[in-house]
């Protein structure tokens, strides 16, 4: 196997909250990503989906653990030192509205970054652009137009060809298409997948949305409450999930058709508050499997099948 | 099985139009549908296409520019009364509003009074229907807790809208919209902005008290998936049209309109898998500047000529099943 492009240990993210509180955003996560692979990052609402991928890019200081890229750690690599690394991980965010500075045009906009990274001759950045527009499936034309003359999905375009601009090798796309119209969304979701496989780009896919992500991803890593549940190559964590709590929001998500027969694990109640979280299992709250046990221990990370990791102490699944 | 006898509302071509600095927005230009009592009809589209004006039209609660310029919502009171929403008087409309038609929004945060707790104001909203003391309407107050499923009603009374979790706090609106017995609820995304695993229990929710208390729901979302779970009948709008409305399973089925179509090929399920997903080119209509034709012909892998020249009309394909296409016959 290559050497992992990202390798996360052990990471814990706290913020602090009203009168002191801590809240425990992210507590423990550690995964590997192997170049061009799409890692599917999928949990509710608060589970430290964004969290996570800000913390790899440095947007958030870690409270703990490493960060691993390139077989550098740059955990705390200071901003001088971490701008060579920066140019190699890029984002793409959720909302196409607000990510874009309405008083740029989509060519400054993109050129901007190759600006920064001092990366083309001047002289020759229009003609740079006007690639990077065609690729993501604008017009060079475009580029003298400003954001609010756009569509939202061609605004997530201009976004996805300013991150692509510095030739990234690592991409977190935050929630790149909820913000979309659904019949825009297959078109972001095909462009990404093509400028995935034609640049072979590593990919930390963030979504609530599982089927998007079985669409895209490769591989899947369920969180919850800020913790690895399970994580598992995707068609294997699809068809049989070895976690509670991804057999619960397995069997919660719709599935567009009418009738369908449907064994559902409905678990009651909302997530637990980040301020409290459960003691032992952060999951046993709602799990319909919980023994005394699991309000004892915190399950491990444990290897079930090859490749597919589960977070739990129990072997029902 | 519900009766075609039993309508309940009726929308006949209904248009809402905004006048406003930039020009006449058209944003509800053309809706028809039915909703029966028992049943649930999930009115989709995308984001513009004029759901919520359909709603609030159906209430009269539009902003002060918009206007209801043609078509007929014809709705049975209880009492077995058909009138038609669009004439009757302010109010009217006051007693039908909460007590005949009731309604919840997508944001139930912003939906309810922080400054009250949720006991005072579902007790607030019996007291405006029904002719109840205080004390007695807070004891209903707890039952309706109860009914849509929050544990230890009695305590939760005294709850204000911050101690609650988003989908306790949708289930308060439901609560809150429930407590007059309305024979409709219109439903505006009630759990988009919920999290799965809290929508399955919404929408669980929701049909277990239709099924309690046979009330018609007006479902509006633009989630296919949820659709699929919840509705009998759907009717799909795009650029303030219905476009399509029919039996859901007859509609996911075989799909009629070109637009509806495209949608179920475009969206990614589980379990079904293609090795690309197939885009719709192009992107949704601007009401302000609507094609004097079919307003999908943009987009539409179908369009002829014709299709630009005029707006098709709403055909009775049989089977209860409507489509506004002129090349559906053919396709
Ligand atoms: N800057 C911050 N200060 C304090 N708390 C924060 C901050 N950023 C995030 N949090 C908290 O950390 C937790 C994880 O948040 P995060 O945004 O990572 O979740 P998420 O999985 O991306 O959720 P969503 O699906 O809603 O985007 C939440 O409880 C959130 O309130
Ligand atoms: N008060 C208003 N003044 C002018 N235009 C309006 C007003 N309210 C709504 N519109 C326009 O009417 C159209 C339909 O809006 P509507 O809110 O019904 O869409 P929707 O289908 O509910 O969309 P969404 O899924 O985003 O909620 C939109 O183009 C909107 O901008
Ligand atoms: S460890 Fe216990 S509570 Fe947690 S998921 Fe497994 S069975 Fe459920
Ligand atoms: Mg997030
Ligand atoms: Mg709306």
């Amino acid at each position: 196997m290559n050497e992992p492009l990202l390798e996360v240990k052990r990471l814990s993210k706290h913020f602090s909250g009203r009168g002191g509180a801590q809240i425990h955003a992210l507590t423990d996560v550690s995964f590997k990503m192997q170049p061009g692979e799409m890692l599917g990052l999928v949990g509710e609402s608060g589970s430290g989906k964004s969290t996570l991928g800000r913390s790899i890019l440095r947007l958030l200081g870690p409270s703990d653990g490493q960060i691993i890229f390139n077989g550098i750690d740059i955990t705390h690599l200071s901003a001088r030192d971490m701008r060579p690394v920066r140019r190699q991980m890029q984002m793409i965010f959720q909302d196409p509205f607000s990510s874009l500075d309405p008083r740029m045009t989509a060519g400054q906009i993109v050129s901007e970054a190759l600006a920064i990274h001092k990366l083309v001759a001047r002289a020759n950045r229009s003609a740079r652009v006007a690639d990077l527009l065609r690729m993501v499936g604008l017009a060079a034309e475009d580029a003298t137009r400003y954001p609010h003359q756009f569509s939202g999905g061609q605004r997530q375009r201009i976004g996805i060809a300013r991150a692509l601009a510095v030739e990234p090798a690592f991409l977190v796309a935050d929630e790149p298409v909820s913000a979309l119209d659904v019949s825009v969304q297959a078109q972001i979701l095909n462009l990404l997948q093509d400028l995935q496989e034609e640049l072979t780009l590593t990919v930390l896919f963030i979504s609530h949305d599982l089927a998007v992500v079985k669409q895209l991803c490769q591989r899947v890593m369920v969180l919850y409450l800020g913790r690895i549940m399970e994580t598992a190559p995707a068609g294997r964590l699809y068809a049989g999930p070895k976690h509670p709590y991804t057999e619960a929001l397995l069997s919660a998500a719709p599935v567009p058709v009418p009738g369908a027969k449907r064994s559902r694990t409905p678990i009651g109640g909302d997530a637990p508050s980040t301020l409290h979280p459960p003691s032992g299992c952060v999951f046993r709250t709602r799990c319909p499997y919980a023994i005394a046990e699991c309000s004892q221990v915190v399950p491990e990370l444990r290897e079930v099948e090859p490749g597919h990791f589960k977070a739990c102490i129990r072997d029902v699944l | 099985m519900i009766t075609a006898a039993d309508p309940l509302l009726t929308v006949r071509d209904l248009r809402t139009h905004f006048f406003t600095g930039a020009g006449v927005v058209k944003s509800v230009d053309g809706v028809s549908f039915q909703v029966r009592r028992g049943e649930t009809l999930a009115l989709v589209g995308e984001s513009g296409s004029g759901k919520s004006v359909t709603s609030l039209s159906i209430l009269r609660l539009l902003a002060a520019s918009g206007k209801i310029v043609s078509g007929r919502i014809e709705f049975t009171s209880r009492d077995g009364q058909n009138r038609d929403l669009t004439r009757v008087s302010e109010a009217e409309m006051r007693t039908i509003r909460g007590n005949e038609i009731a309604m919840v929004f997508q944001d139930p945060m912003s939906s309810l009074n922080p400054a009250y707790t949720v006991g005072d104001q579902i007790a607030e909203s019996i007291m405006l229907h029904r002719r109840t003391r205080r004390r007695e309407a807070l004891e209903i107050a707890a039952q309706m807790l109860e009914k849509v499923g929050i544990s230890g009603a009695g305590c939760r009374i005294r709850d204000y809208p911050y101690q609650l979790s988003g989908g306790m706090c949708q289930r308060v609106m439901i609560a809150i919209a429930l407590s007059c017995n309305p024979s409709l609820l219109i439903a505006d995304e009630p759990t988009t902005a919920l999290d799965v695993t809290v929508q399955a229990q919404i929408l669980d929710l929701l049909r277990k008290l239709q099924e309690e208390l046979q009330m018609g729901i007006l479902f509006v979302t633009h989630n296919l998936a949820v659709v699929a779970e919840i509705a009998h009948r759907v009717a799909v709008m795009y650029g303030g049209r219905v476009v399509e409305d029919g039996w859901t399973s007859e509609m996911f089925r075989s799909p009629k309109h070109p637009y509806t179509r495209a949608l179920l090929n475009s969206i990614p399920a589980i379990g079904r898998h293609p090795a690309r997903l197939q885009a719709i080119p192009g992107n949704p209509p601007n009401p302000l500047t609507l094609p004097p034709g079919c307003a999908f012909e943009p987009r539409c892998q179908y369009a002829i000529a014709e299709c630009s020249r005029a707006i098709p009309n709403l055909v009775h394909t049989g089977n209860e099943h409507w489509v506004r296409c002129i090349r559906h016959g053919s396709l």
